[in-house]
């Protein structure tokens, strides 16, 4: 009895000691997943800048990420790929109003394998009967996966298209399909494409009604002064260049 | 209660009958595949029985996700097998509810598998010898003596490969993707409308799966109860 109850204590206290490292000045940003490669290298300047500090990032779909935040995940700072997710965390009380500021500017465009020997030049194509798969984002929580559907509702081809629409979890999924020629053509950001290099080949750009503009926001449950530090850094001239090396537009 | 009907329990029925009709198939994958297999380890002669066995052991080790891992580069539109499936037959098992099935399959064999095995080397060899020793060929050893006498252990094995094909995520997301009527079995519902954080739907979908799950492990307890061994 008295050597279990050691074993207790000991794995208790080491738990804690555990709790406590690591929350000394943890930031933690949740980003919407087009964000991924870029904010790996955000992260790195804003810890060189400010030692002793250190950022987790959580990448996700923006939709769940927002579930997450709105189930209590301990997030301090939070970034979508769209102002819908960002109105949403505003209208459930989640993010501290006056710290959201528009930080990136992204486009969406529509992409084909690069060994695609159809002849796809733009939406319309897709309507062709070589095109039998279609991926984008899911629209109930992908944000480029509701550009995606903008861009088809403006061509007239939203309902036409969908027997072929294969849904992803997140937009890096959805190019992960295309790279692989699993799919025929797919909508995702210009910065994914970017980083799929020469295994896709972007068509043109899709035209959407709403700019892809990412907000980020100071969670309201947050730790404030370092959060405020880090969304600081974002919008700096030395974070906006590492961005802009990914491809993301000014806002 | 019109509500009710509407708007949780009729969308809830598709995912529900794709459910069981991948289970049901990958059931039955797992069985012809596992019962075979458990035969053929359960067997002294065969050379390299134990390394054989811990092959088939693997899919019940494995991540699901490396096991999707394997089967999405296996049966790709650009992977070996994939590439000859697209050419001979003109099929894809790539976001198809077949090739969920397929990977529910791979993740339940090991379950029919290793019961089998133990259940052949159960069987008391001095019967089969018997068999054989009357002219019985193999195959005739193996339908009237052998699985006759293992078919509770194989049963066992069965209805766990069941449950596991019915609650299949990881592989089936990665081989047959998410999607709502073709390939969204409810472990998938559950996972998108909690992503999409449509919460009611959510929870009514997770006290379906529940319900379902009671009710084949009361169904399964009963059946094997009341047939004894032989």
């Amino acid at each position: 009895m008295q050597r279990i109850k050691t074993v207790v204590g000991i794995l208790a206290l080491s738990l804690l000691l555990f709790a406590r490292v690591a929350s000394a000045q943890e930031i933690v940003v949740s980003a919407a997943a087009s964000l991924t490669n870029a904010l790996d290298v955000v992260k790195k300047g804003f810890e060189a800048a400010h030692p002793g500090w250190t950022v987790v990032a959580n990448y996700g779909a923006s939709g769940a990420l927002l579930k997450q935040l709105e189930n209590g995940a301990p997030v301090d700072v939070f970034a979508s790929a769209d102002q819908q997710t960002m109105d949403q965390a505003a209208a459930k009380g989640l993010i501290l109003p006056g710290t959201r500021r528009d930080f990136v500017k992204n486009v969406l465009v529509l992409v084909v394998p690069a060994d695609s020997k159809l002849a796809v030049g733009g939406e319309k194509d897709l309507a062709l009967p070589g095109v039998a798969r279609i991926a984008l984002g899911n629209p109930d929580s992908v944000p480029a996966g509701r550009y995606a559907r903008e861009s088809l509702e403006l061509a007239g081809l939203w309902d036409a298209l969908r027997p072929k629409y294969i849904y992803g979890n997140n937009v890096r999924q959805v190019l992960d399909y295309v790279s692989r020629g699993e799919v025929d053509a797919a909508f995702a950001f210009a910065t994914n494409a970017r980083q799929a290099g020469a295994k896709v080949r972007v068509v043109r750009e899709a035209a959407t009604k709403t700019p892809a503009r990412y907000p980020v926001a100071v969670t309201s449950t947050g730790k404030k002064a370092e959060a405020k530090a880090f969304v600081d850094y974002l919008l700096s001239a030395e974070g906006q260049h590492i961005l802009q090396s990914f491809g993301f537009g000014k806002p | 209660m019109q509500n009710l009907v509407s708007e949780l329990l009729l969308p809830a029925l598709v995912p529900l009958g794709l459910t069981l009709k991948v289970a049901l198939t990958a059931t039955l994958g797992a069985c012809l595949t596992g019962i075979g297999a458990g035969y053929a380890l359960s067997r002294r002669s065969l050379p390299g029985r134990e390394l054989l066995d811990a092959i088939c052991t693997l899919p019940l080790v494995l991540p699901p996700t490396v096991i999707g891992y394997y089967l999405l580069v296996l049966f790709g539109r650009r992977g070996v097998l994939g590439q000859w499936l697209q050419e001979t037959f003109g099929v894809s098992l790539i976001f198809t509810w077949q090739g969920a099935a397929l990977a529910a399959s791979v993740v339940a064999f090991p379950l029919v598998c290793k019961a089998a095995r133990t259940a052949f080397e159960g069987v008391d060899q001095n019967l089969e010898s018997a068999a054989r020793s009357l002219g019985a060929g193999e195959l005739r050893v193996f339908l009237a003596v052998s699985l006759p006498l293992a078919w509770r252990g194989v049963l066992g094995g069965t209805m766990l490969a069941l449950a596991r094909a019915m609650g299949e995520f990881g592989a089936t997301l990665m081989i047959a993707g998410s999607l709502p009527g073709r390939t969204q079995t409810l472990s998938l519902a559950v996972y998108e409308a909690v992503q999409a954080g449509r919460d009611s739907e959510a929870a009514f979908l997770v006290l379906l799966v529940s319900a379902l799950c009671v009710t084949l492990l009361l169904a399964s307890g009963r059946f094997l109860k009341s047939n004894p061994a032989t």
